[in-house]
């Protein structure tokens, strides 16, 4: 009998050590970049040649000034996709199902950006608060409505990354739940459940990956903006 | 981080391996061994640099040292959250 559904995202402790501690090392044990071989190994070629292809995708957007945060925006992409793929093996600990993770790793980042633009063309960034071409009498609105929509910006960033991991965590929960219920009723039944409940998987799989996408990608524009 | 082999100290004279040492000789073999924080991380750098070398920098490798970490990462987070899940598993008395 399930104590609660949402007790799966608990993180457990072991003398004292959280697994989470465990779950944020994977992905830096995980992919090894340095080594003897100045070429590098084939694994090391292959994630380079991915995050190539994938971060000349996220980078498009900004100009020259936005380059040098390539290295911060590559390595976030990496740990979000890894953390997310990882969480999807049996009995381990997604890190990023948890709000405050996800909130930590978003409010410094759009702060940041929203920060570098006012400290470097304030005139500039406080112009973003009008959109062009708004007629005279909805400006002071467009203003409030604006800032808020800046403001909201974290939350929604850390929000979309929680909630997307946790449902499809929950989901993956209640069908293999339901798939072994149904074994003593109706074999069939369960039969399709399982298929259901595999091609869920794969979503899940696709999920994990793109939500790492966005969120690099989403900082990316925000960056934009201010650069 | 970055650490080369030259860079880990080697524990001060050989001793027996651990797979060779009997279990009642365990407590004493520990206290033979460097157990302050650095040669503990030391240690793990050791066992880190020697999987690296057999598995990863090698010409042609394989998917074979991802399955054993994430194999071993599964079986660790079982262990580790044993107590939480044993509540939820189909058995006559919780």
């Amino acid at each position: 009998m399930m104590v609660s559904l949402f007790s799966q995202f608990d993180s457990p402790w072991l003398l004292n050590i959280p697994l989470v501690l465990l779950a944020l090392i994977m992905p830096w044990k995980l992919f090894v970049s340095f080594g003897p071989s100045w070429a590098g190994t084939r694994s090391s070629r292959l994630v380079y040649a991915v995050m190539e292809t994938l971060m000349s995708q996220v980078m498009q957007p900004l100009n020259k000034l936005g380059f040098r945060w390539v290295v911060l925006f590559s390595s976030l992409m990496l740990m979000l996709m890894t953390l997310n793929v990882i969480g999807l093996f049996p009995y381990t600990f997604t890190p990023t199902t948890q709000l405050s993770m996800n909130l930590g790793l978003a409010v410094p980042l759009w702060l940041g950006t929203v920060v570098y633009g006012f400290r470097n063309h304030p005139v500039i960034a406080l112009a973003h608060l009008c959109p062009e071409g708004a007629p005279n009498l909805l400006v002071p609105v467009l203003v409030v409505v604006e800032t808020l929509s800046i403001l909201m910006r974290p939350l929604a960033l850390g929000l979309r990354l929680t909630a997307n991991l946790t449902a499809g965590h929950l989901l993956m929960h209640l069908i293999s739940s339901a798939v072994l219920g149904l074994m003593e009723l109706s074999v069939v039944l369960s039969g399709i459940t399982l298929l259901l409940l595999v091609f869920l998987t794969m979503l899940e799989i696709a999920v994990a990956l793109i939500q790492g996408y966005v969120f690099a990608i989403l900082v990316t524009l925000y960056l934009d903006e201010n650069l | 981080m970055g650490l080369s082999a030259s860079q880990i100290p080697e524990p001060p004279k050989k001793d027996l391996p651990l797979w060779d040492v009997k279990l009642g000789e365990l407590p004493k073999w520990v206290a033979r061994r460097d157990i302050s924080p650095t040669g503990v991380y030391f240690a793990f750098k050791r066992a880190e640099l020697k999987f690296n070398n057999k598995y990863v920098h090698v010409k042609r490798g394989g998917i074979a040292p991802y399955a054993m970490m994430l194999t071993g990462y599964c079986i660790m987070s079982y262990i580790w959250s044993y107590d939480h899940i044993k509540h939820d598993m189909m058995r006559k008395h919780h």
